[in-house]
């Protein structure tokens, strides 16, 4: 009943889908993309597990040297600098894309999406599930994928409002400053228990992970490093905090830029009922943003810059994500699609509003003007 | 195990290198540092035969990192080489030098298999001072401490190098029994370790030494010829390491296999190929969702025919990198016949083949 109103990716008829391409569009844009893949794949090698190793090589450099410089108390910043260096490269261009399993085909249990974990206080056992299962399966498919506000965030119109919302930008802040945390506490699901959805013993199972995995990360970052200082405990202590602080505002940042700027797309669970290899690309190109910048910047991002080119192609190394946004674009331009990007200025910047306007009710007159940039694009 | 190896293993360095570990770091400082993992570095590579028109056959001489254990002789050891700097393939290898000590120097003996990654690499293009990955030694396939009065190996072709390794092993024990050593190969040519056991033969330290070729008119394996050669042969302990059908006739000459010879040690040096029994049923693939009718081959092969790519290592039920959740259904371990049906159940799918329907967490 409400379908037709509730689609905001409606265009003409005359399809069985809803995208602004036909069923044989739709089809041959999915071959083209499973095309590079094919391509790509087949293209792997020595280059990338070069690449992938120098990066884990630079991040226990950057961590040593930080964990170093806390014995002279005057080097502090520095010290927290390189640390945070440390965490953000292991947080993204490594943990995020190895678990990922881009690199498996490599071989390296070092490197392999099974055995590796990441230096937060998420357990990856318990992210790869919600990540790559839950999120890249049904990325921006409202009821379904749980990274649409993290279960704490209205940040889509279709999210009906309530008074709760009020509060959005400082659960963003919060969200903000407490990422690993948030991250970590993602998989208990606590909207679906408190909605009734999921009972508490079924999170049961995940207590032992988690509770090791914040235990250790704790006991390496709070007491054993600083101990290990003497008497600078405090100092290093706070030097920690603070780069676990940096690394957690850093890849907030990063990831709502990935997919919640103006003009990136939701979709309602029965436009992707029975979704074909076509509409599941197009799903994820119009649901994700890329941000513009330098190499340094990329690779600081863990090339997640390059959103788009991470959801089409999740399992392919990142580092090859530059280079393949050029045919992405190229593509999108045939099929008349909207290749989302822009810079870290004004991806933010769309970001921070959209909180903002989520936090107070939908006024009538937003419906009109998503319809006339989906037209705009359509044409 | 030094005070170095000590810290590097504690509690605390653990803490405070976590998740990753020590080894991460320390093989960025040297390769052939470790605390846990086991490395080592090539620093020989003998051809043993070379016959023009067949694959070389080459002993690697391997210093590994004060991780490794040491092993007994007649095991193996998972060896993984980085093939072009980027893709770690990894295969089980006999241990052909005498039982060895912790961080001793030892021996990998194998034939270059024509479509074999590793083995050509090892054989064809690795150079002293290439790194490889090791697992720890493994296997049952050893000699006892107390060795018997009389022992007999029975080996074919590659499966010299565990009795090898045992034969060594027992001349430096000085063991001073009797052993009597049976092993066919092809032709005198493709003969390895044969200036070794000629010398072995001539130095009459109560070792018989027979190489046969039953290509060139010598007698084939049959409990008629042990009985000649060895009288009394299925009292005597014995090891035997071979091909399938080589394994097949010692086993029948022992006794049947219901009733296994508490005297016999065998070890495949190939998996057997499943045999043409009747192949019921169908053969199911949960995560992927794939599903053929079953061939009676293993369901590793079948996997694979239908384009799947599972993890695999040895492809002889030795190292369990391909070990999956059966859901459903009967399997038969193709190396010793025996059937499960729990449902559930962790099996190694290179050697495990379907009785009937199946389904399989692949």
């Amino acid at each position: 009943m409400s379908t037709a109103t509730k689609s905001k990716t409606k265009t003409k008829t005359m399809k069985t889908n809803n995208t602004s391409l036909t069923d044989e569009q739709l089809d041959a844009f999915g071959e083209e993309l499973d095309a590079i893949r094919q391509r790509v794949l087949a293209d792997l090698g020595e280059e990338d597990a070069a690449y992938i190793r120098n990066v884990v090589k630079r991040r226990q450099q950057f961590e040593i040297a930080g964990r170093a410089m806390f014995y002279l108390p005057p080097l502090w910043p520095l010290a927290v600098a390189s640390l945070s260096v440390s965490k953000i490269l292991d947080n993204m261009e490594i943990g995020h894309n190895v678990m990922h399993g881009q690199y498996d085909w490599m071989g390296d249990p070092g490197l392999n999406s099974r055995m590796y974990d990441w230096d937060t206080v998420c357990p990856g056992e318990q992210w790869k599930y919600s990540h790559n299962y839950i999120h890249h399966t049904y990325t921006n498919i409202l009821g379904k994928d749980r990274d649409i506000g993290y279960g704490i965030l209205r940040m889509d119109e279709d999210q009906p409002w309530k008074p709760y919302y009020l509060g959005n930008p400082v659960y963003a802040l919060l969200l903000m400053l407490f990422f690993e945390w948030g991250v970590a506490l993602h998989d208990l699901e606590v909207e679906n228990i408190v909605a009734g959805k999921r009972k508490l013993e079924d999170n049961k199972p995940l207590y032992p992970g988690l509770i090791r995995k914040i235990r250790n990360q704790t006991i390496k970052d709070y007491l054993l490093f600083p101990a290990l200082t003497g008497p600078l405990f405090p100092l290093t202590l706070a030097g920690n905090a603070t780069a676990n602080l940096v690394r957690n505002i850093w890849a907030f940042n990063i990831i709502f830029c990935g997919h919640f700027p103006a003009g990136v797309a939701t979709f309602s669970q029965e436009e992707c009922e029975d979704e074909t290899r076509g509409h599941w690309y197009y799903r994820q190109l119009l649901g994700s943003a890329n941000i513009t910048g330098g190499k340094l910047f990329h690779v600081m991002s863990g090339n997640l810059s390059h959103q788009i080119e991470h959801h089409l192609f999740p399992d392919l190394p990142a580092r090859r994500y530059p280079e393949l946004s050029v045919e992405v674009q190229e593509i999108c331009e045939r099929y008349g699609l909207q290749y989302n990007t822009g810079r870290l200025s004004k991806q933010l910047f769309s970001v921070a509003s959209k909180i903002c306007r989520m936090a107070l009710p939908d006024r009538k007159a937003k419906t009109d003007t998503v319809a006339v940039t989906e037209d705009a694009l359509a044409a | 195990m030094g005070l170095g190896t000590t810290i590097l293993r504690s509690k605390a360095v653990a803490a405070l290198t976590f998740p990753q570990g020590v080894d991460r770091y320390l093989e960025q400082v040297n390769p052939m540092w470790a605390a846990h993992e086991v490395r080592a570095r090539i620093v020989d590579v003998h051809r043993e035969v070379d016959v023009p028109g067949h694959p070389p056959v080459a002993t690697i001489t391997l210093q590994p990192t004060s991780t490794w254990g040491g092993h007994r002789a007649g095991q193996h050891v998972q060896l993984g080489v980085e093939v072009d700097g980027s893709r770690r393939t990894t295969r089980v290898f006999t241990i052909s030098s005498p039982d060895s000590r912790a961080g001793d120097r030892f021996t990998v003996t194998l034939r270059a298999n024509p479509d074999g990654v590793v083995s050509r690499f090892l054989v064809e293009r690795a150079t002293p001072g290439t790194m490889v990955h090791l697992s720890q030694a493994q296997g049952e396939f050893v000699l006892p401490d107390q060795v018997p009065e009389h022992v007999l190996f029975i080996s074919g072709g590659s499966g010299i190098t565990p009795v090898m390794s045992m034969l060594r092993s027992l001349q430096r024990r000085t063991h001073r029994g009797r052993v009597t050593f049976l092993h066919y190969a092809q032709s005198p040519e493709h003969q390895i370790f044969a200036a070794e056991l000629d010398e072995i033969r001539r130095s009459g330290h109560g070792i018989d030494v027979h190489l046969l070729h039953p290509e060139l008119g010598d007698p084939n394996l049959s409990p008629a010829f042990l009985e000649r050669l060895v009288p009394g042969f299925r009292d005597v302990p014995t090891w035997a390491c071979g091909p399938a059908p080589m394994i097949e006739a010692v086993r029948a000459a022992y006794g049947d296999s219901e009733a296994p010879s508490t005297t016999l040690s065998v070890e495949y040096f190939q998996p057997p190929r499943t045999s043409g029994t009747s192949a019921e049923g169908d053969v199911a693939f949960a995560r992927s969702g794939q599903e053929a009718p079953n061939s009676g081959a293993t369901l590793l092969e079948q996997a694979e025919a239908l384009g799947l790519k599972p993890e695999f290592g040895c492809r002889m039920g030795i190292c369990f990198s391909c070990t999956a959740v059966k859901k459903a259904g009967t399997v038969k371990n193709v190396l010793t016949g025996e059937e499960s049906s729990a449902q559930e159940e962790e099996i190694r799918v290179c050697v495990s083949a379907p009785v009937g329907d199946c389904v399989v967490d692949l």
